[in-house]
């Protein structure tokens, strides 16, 4: 459990450390003026969105990082054989890449107002992302048709687990991107919206994307 | 105010049902007088905060109560009197601390000198395995389970050979000598708990826990399962007995080792069939059963039942009880088999007997039936035939009218009573959620379909 | 940034004034309307839990009694009413519920930031109760696995509801994560982001305070029940190995192999530790705030409160394996776990002396919930004491799995809880209805609650004492226990039917108060905290009317010298009404009650 504690540590680390900047060691009963640093924005807006999105990425690392716990546990049992991962994963990799870049790419593009590379950009990161999630599915088809299947050993079953939960992760994102999409396509929406789901998408994917290295590199290793 | 009397009342009434109360640890024969110690360190320091804090409480709400015109004080904080709460508060916890750390080193930390004893747990009974001469336990494995080999020992492993295997959940440990049980599980979590050594540890399948303690006092003690293993956990009990050394020796020297029990030689049905003879006055040529005799039908019944119950009629276990009057023919009749061989010839022989379903004698509301059987069906198969494993027998297309009666006697103590009669036991426990004859008929009734 | 008039803020206009009776209460996205709906929701299951409850109790009371209890529903009903309690009635009772109904009133915004999402977490918490009320009647029926679910006996034979009664529990975990990531993420938003002008941190109630925490304890934990939920699902449908060791089951070979039943425990606890404080959290914050205002004093040490909270969160992420001492896992974690256990206890100390202080020279209205939070006090000391036997290692081993342990947690996570729920039940209905209650009725009902769950859980600690292990069906003839354990077993069913049944008092007083109630002042304890200071009673959608409130105070502002009222309200500035500290009375100048 030391990775899901290590995970934990850095995580309780950055709110104590943003706390302690809040107005935490004021004595609140003594009167001050009130301050213009107040919070109240309009609900849903940009700040909180974004806040949200870090919370829920906070909460997705804590699945991951448990399961790497479970799998650092559980590796220590003695009957683990390392599978041999299929040689498409790096494929898949490259394609999440430049996914990712392709999308940084369109959010500077969105940033700068560049209205004319918003589509392509977009259209061309569902592609390489969508293209990820089926490598992974024909990874696991080449696995089953090898005879690796879940059952064989925990490291196969892990692997399935890992990757599936990631993928799983993958497509909310997707759901996310095709109604950005959809908007840019449609011409409908308002720019300044769909410039702050974009950056939003691109913070989700960097994330997933550093997700998925880490869970890879641990596949190779192990 | 009658909220602070009812608080003090309350702090008062606690202390005092502590104090009278009959219900507290039972007495201790094993060497952990230390736990008890840190049980009693922990009891005064949380006392005294349980009566402190609450006390205080109340005279709190009797003194500052709500009066017309009076205004509470103003005082966010007082750091001093947070500081030294605090530290109070810090030593309270180390007093009970410290101790329960020492004594948690010494349980981890077995001597050297302590003798194994392997305590085996399934769903739901306990056996158990004691080192041969060699002092070495021989390799197990789950996988390796058979009703020939329960525990599951490498017959391949020479330090296994002389493994004392004891198929019954008396354990018997000599007094005044360290012990650590190894604890083993075939299939879920168990818990080995004796509550006068005051230790306990889960059997979990796949790895090998353990605990020790050095009994002090000699006598029986019961064993529980204290981590739910499914639903005949309450039932699943045994006993470690405490003997003298000499007393333990000869105990021990009576048990059979793995090599001999793998080398007993199945019973010879051809001289059993001689023996047979007595039984055949009453169960019949063919073990048919005759119901005017009061005897049930015993062709089809697994060899191991039969075995055990004439063993337990044998051993005084079975047809002891006054009211017991057709166990206690039993008794005198297994007389004539003079030991285990002569018990493995006449199964063997009741082995060959062709299996005729009985004539049936007890009707009942099958839906009923159906639904009671639900229960039994965890044990004794949803077919009925019964599963060495669970010490379950056979009961479909058996005589229902036997069944009907054990029954009976089950739920009324007749048998199962004795507290050497673990299997019969469990049934006694399980068998209370009959409530009344019609839902034994019912559930007969169903049985009698399978 | 200075107010934002309503009229300025366009998009919010689209969640505002719902039409018909459909968009106002079921399809509602208006943070009061879907805390209702998960209050409802989460009582509604635990009366379940509690008919449960009451049959088990029947059983151990009087064993072979009643027909209609055998050992395979026993195990089912105590498995189901623990898993509701702990997960359907009291986290969603308390986030889902009293979170969305205090924090944005509270902290003084409009609603919850993404209401949406809120409506949505309520639906997808409804169908986890759902599905968790389907597995009864499936097949084998719900699970009896007791609520920790441990494998392999969870997923095995010997075990009720091993089929689809399993299959559906774990699913309906996992949909009811779901539904509180949704709810989590919007609670912890909320408070960061849409706090009104003025209301810096440490001007939240406690209560804010309490469920913040549990939120985040709640986000960074249920991820470990979802990974063992689904393991356990793989183990079971698709027969991997995480969890389960080659085995025997039965005389047969089930196929698992190499699996450690130990993990599972760990992710379990690594969960169910903060679940404990996820459900006592709020609970500590809303007692804090009940006592400051029936007492008519600000909470004591408010400082030391918001740390105690946050060391008591942090600090429960390094305790789990205080539930695993006898499990067989490594003994020498059990050095390092029962100090981190017992050290918890300091902060945990620090709260109840700061209530109990909060008492000290004030001037206790002994109303209804006042009550209860007082009566809450009693139970929690009572609760965290025992708590010290069972962290401390060594006391663990006679006490662990035995009715003691039962009895602490009961005490500890189920009666002082529960006594909050009531307590803040009976404080904030005149802010829910608009309706008074029968105040005679609600102390009755206090009484026999308070009374009545001390007469079970206290003997029921002597019981484990004598060695009675929990999770028995029946005990049949146990040679060391006294035979007066059965009558002291009767004795306690008596007390919990009693408990029990003395609820009915509640539902009638809330539902004649609904009925032919008197009307409530706006702010008839005189409470300082904003949502009593709300233009409407009870509160419209969207709170506030045009302006939001803007905060010039703590929220603990009782009995402030030089002030003619005993109260001042959050929103009351400086000018109007003296700060604490300065206590010349210069500045005195009376507050009334409509000021906005």
């Amino acid at each position: 459990m030391t990775i899901a504690l290590g995970f934990l540590a850095i995580i309780l680390a950055t709110l104590l450390g943003w706390l302690l900047k809040q107005t935490f060691n004021s004595a609140p009963w003594e009167m001050e003026v009130v301050s213009d640093t107040a919070h109240y924005g309009p609900l849903g807006d940009d700040k909180s969105k974004l806040i949200a999105l870090l919370g829920l990425l906070a909460v997705v690392s804590s699945f991951f990082a448990l399961i790497l716990s479970a799998y650092a546990l559980r590796m220590e049992l003695g009957d683990w054989v390392p599978m041999t991962e299929p040689q498409l994963l790096w494929m898949n990799t490259v394609m999440l890449v430049i996914a990712s870049g392709v999308l940084q790419w369109t959010r500077n593009a969105a940033i700068a107002g560049q209205q004319a590379r918003l589509q392509p950009g977009l259209i061309i990161t569902g592609i390489l992302t969508l293209g990820f999630v089926l490598g992974q599915f024909v990874a696991w088809q080449q696995l089953q048709n090898s005879g690796q299947f879940i059952t064989n050993n925990p490291s196969n079953a892990f692997f399935y687990f890992l990757t599936g939960a990631h993928a799983v992760h993958i497509v909310g994102g997707l759901i996310v991107w095709a109604r950005a999409t959809m908007k840019v396509v449609l011409g409908k929406g308002e720019v300044g919206q769909i410039r702050r789901s974009i950056e939003l998408c691109t913070i989700y994917w960097h994330f997933l994307l550093l997700v998925w290295l880490v869970l890879f590199g641990l596949l190779l290793q192990t | 105010m009658p909220f602070a009397v009812v608080l003090i009342l309350l702090v008062v009434g606690s202390i005092l049902f502590h104090i009278l109360s009959p219900w507290t640890f039972t007495e201790l024969a094993s060497n952990w007088s230390m736990v008890d110690f840190t049980v009693d360190i922990t009891l005064w320091v949380t006392g005294v905060v349980f009566v402190a804090v609450n006390l205080f409480m109340a005279y709190c709400v009797i003194k500052f109560r709500y009066k017309k015109g009076a205004r509470a004080t103003y005082e966010p904080e007082n750091k001093k009197l947070e500081s030294w709460l605090t530290g109070l508060t810090a030593v309270g916890v180390a007093a009970m601390l410290t101790p329960g750390l020492v004594v948690w080193d010494q349980f981890v930390s077995v001597p050297d000198d302590a003798h194994v004893v392997e305590a085996v747990g399934q769903q739901w009974h306990w056996t158990f395995r004691y080192p041969g001469k060699d002092g070495k336990l021989g390799e197990v494995d789950n996988e390796r389970v058979s009703s020939r080999n329960p525990f599951g020992i490498d017959p391949e492993d020479p330090h296994g050979q002389d493994d004392i295997v004891v198929y019954s959940p008396e354990a018997h440990i000599p007094l005044d000598r360290p012990v650590k049980f190894l604890l083993r599980s075939k299939d879920v979590l168990h818990d080995f708990a004796v509550a006068q050594f005051r230790v306990k540890m889960d059997l979990v399948p796949g790895m090998n826990t353990f605990l020790w303690l050095t009994p002090t006092k000699s006598g029986r003690f019961e064993i529980l399962c204290e981590e739910l293993c499914g639903i005949g956990h309450h039932t699943m009990r045994g006993a470690v007995i405490v003997d003298e050394q000499q007393e333990f020796n000869t105990w021990l020297a009576r048990q059979t080792t793995f090599a001999e029990h793998m080398a007993t030689p199945d019973g010879n049905a051809t001289i059993g069939a001689a023996q047979y003879g007595v039984c055949a006055a009453c169960h019949g040529q063919k073990g048919e059963g005759n119901v005017a005799m009061n005897a049930p039908k015993i062709a089809g019944l697994p060899s191991w039942y039969i075995k055990r119950q004439v063993q337990n009629y044998k051993r005084g276990l079975r047809g002891v009880h006054p009211e017991d009057q057709f166990g206690q023919q039993m008794v005198g009749m297994v007389a004539t088999l003079a030991d285990d061989a002569a018990i493995d010839n006449v199964t063997a022989h009741i082995a060959t007997f062709p299996d005729n379903p009985p004539a049936t004698s007890i009707d009942g509301d099958l839906e009923h039936g159906q639904k009671l059987y639900a229960v039994c069906a965890y044990c004794h198969g949803g077919d009925g035939m019964g599963r060495q494993a669970l010490n379950a027998p056979r009961i479909a297309g058996m005589s229902d009218w036997y069944i009907a009666r054990q029954l009976d006697n089950f739920k009324a103590g007749v048998r199962g009573a004795h507290p050497g009669d673990y299997y019969g036991f469990q049934m006694g426990l399980m068998g209370q959620s009959l409530h009344d004859e019609q839902a034994v008929d019912d559930i007969i009734a169903y049985i009698n379909t399978l | 940034m200075s107010y934002v008039a309503i009229a300025d803020r366009d998009h919010e206009q689209e969640h505002h004034d719902p039409q018909t009776f459909i968009t106002k209460y079921i399809w509602s996205q208006d943070h009061k309307v879907i805390a209702v709906q998960y209050g409802l929701t989460a009582i509604f299951v635990g009366l379940i839990a509690l008919g449960l409850s009451a049959m088990m109790r029947l059983q151990l009371g009087f064993p072979d009694e009643f027909t209609f209890i055998n050992p395979e529903n026993y195990y089912q009903f105590i498995t189901m009413h623990g898993m509701i309690m702990v997960i359907y009635l009291l986290t969603a009772l308390f986030l889902g519920g009293f979170g969305n109904y205090l924090i944005p009133l509270m902290v003084g915004s409009r609603d919850m930031v993404f209401p949406y999402l809120n409506m949505l977490s309520y639906w997808v918490y409804l169908l986890s109760v759902i599905i968790l009320v389907v597995s009864f009647f499936v097949p084998g029926g719900s699970t009896g696995a007791g609520w920790t679910l441990y494998p392999p006996q969870a997923i095995m034979a010997g075990t009720p509801g091993v089929d689809l009664g399993i299959i559906l529990m774990l699913v309906s975990l996992a949909v009811f994560i779901v539904a509180f990531t949704m709810g989590g993420l919007n609670y912890i938003t909320t408070v960061l982001q849409a706090r009104c002008k003025g209301m810096t941190l440490m001007r939240m109630p406690l209560s804010v305070w309490g469920i913040f925490t549990a939120t985040v304890l709640g986000l960074l934990a249920f991820p470990a029940l979802l990974v063992s939920a689904i393991m356990m699902l793989l183990d079971k449908t698709l027969m991997t190995s995480f969890f389960m060791p080659a085995i025997s089951s039965m005389g047969t070979d089930p196929g698992y192999t190499g699996g450690s039943p130990i993990l599972f425990q760990h992710l379990f606890w690594f969960f169910g530790h903060p679940e404990v404080y996820i459900v006592a959290l709020p609970a500590f914050g809303i007692v804090s705030d009940l006592l400051s205002t029936h007492a008519r004093k600000n909470i004591f040490g408010y400082r030391m409160m918001v740390w105690a909270i946050i060391a008591i969160g942090g600090l429960s992420f390094v305790v789990w394996a205080h539930h695993m001492y006898v499990s067989g896992m490594n003994p020498y974690f059990g050095f390092f776990f029962a100090t981190t256990t017992l050290i918890i206890a300091v902060p945990t100390a620090i709260k109840v002396y700061n209530w109990v202080l909060t008492l000290w020279e004030g001037n206790i209205h002994l109303r209804v919930p006042m009550l209860f939070a007082i009566g809450f006090i009693f139970t929690f000391i009572h609760g965290g004491l025992t708590g010290l036997f069972l962290g401390n290692v060594t006391i663990d081993l006679p006490l662990s799995d035995t009715y003691f342990v039962v009895a602490h947690f009961h005490m500890v996570m189920g009666v002082s809880p529960i006594l909050v729920v009531f307590g803040a039940i009976y404080h904030w209905w005149p802010k829910i209805t608009g309706k008074m209650y029968n105040e005679t009725l609600g102390k009755w009902h206090f009484w026999m609650t308070f009374l009545g769950t001390y007469a079970i859980y206290l003997p029921m600690h002597y019981l484990g004492f004598a060695g009675v292990p929990r999770r028995y069906f029946a005990m049949g003839n146990t040679e060391f226990l006294p035979e007066s354990a059965q009558d002291l077993n009767a004795a306690i069913t008596i007390s919990a039917l009693f408990v029990a049944c003395t609820q009915i008092l509640f539902f009638a007083n809330m539902i004649w108060s609904l009925w032919k109630g008197p009307k409530s002042d706006p702010n008839p304890w005189d409470a300082t905290t904003l949502e009593w200071q709300t233009p409407d009673h009870p509160p419209k959608h969207g709170n506030w009317g045009h302006e939001l409130p803007v905060v010039h105070r703590w929220a603990y502002d009782y009995s402030v010298p030089g002030h003619e009222e005993d109260f001042i309200p959050q929103n009351v500035s400086a000018d109007d009404a003296p700060a604490g500290r300065e206590h010349g009375g210069e500045h005195a100048i009376v507050a009334t009650k409509e000021h906005k």
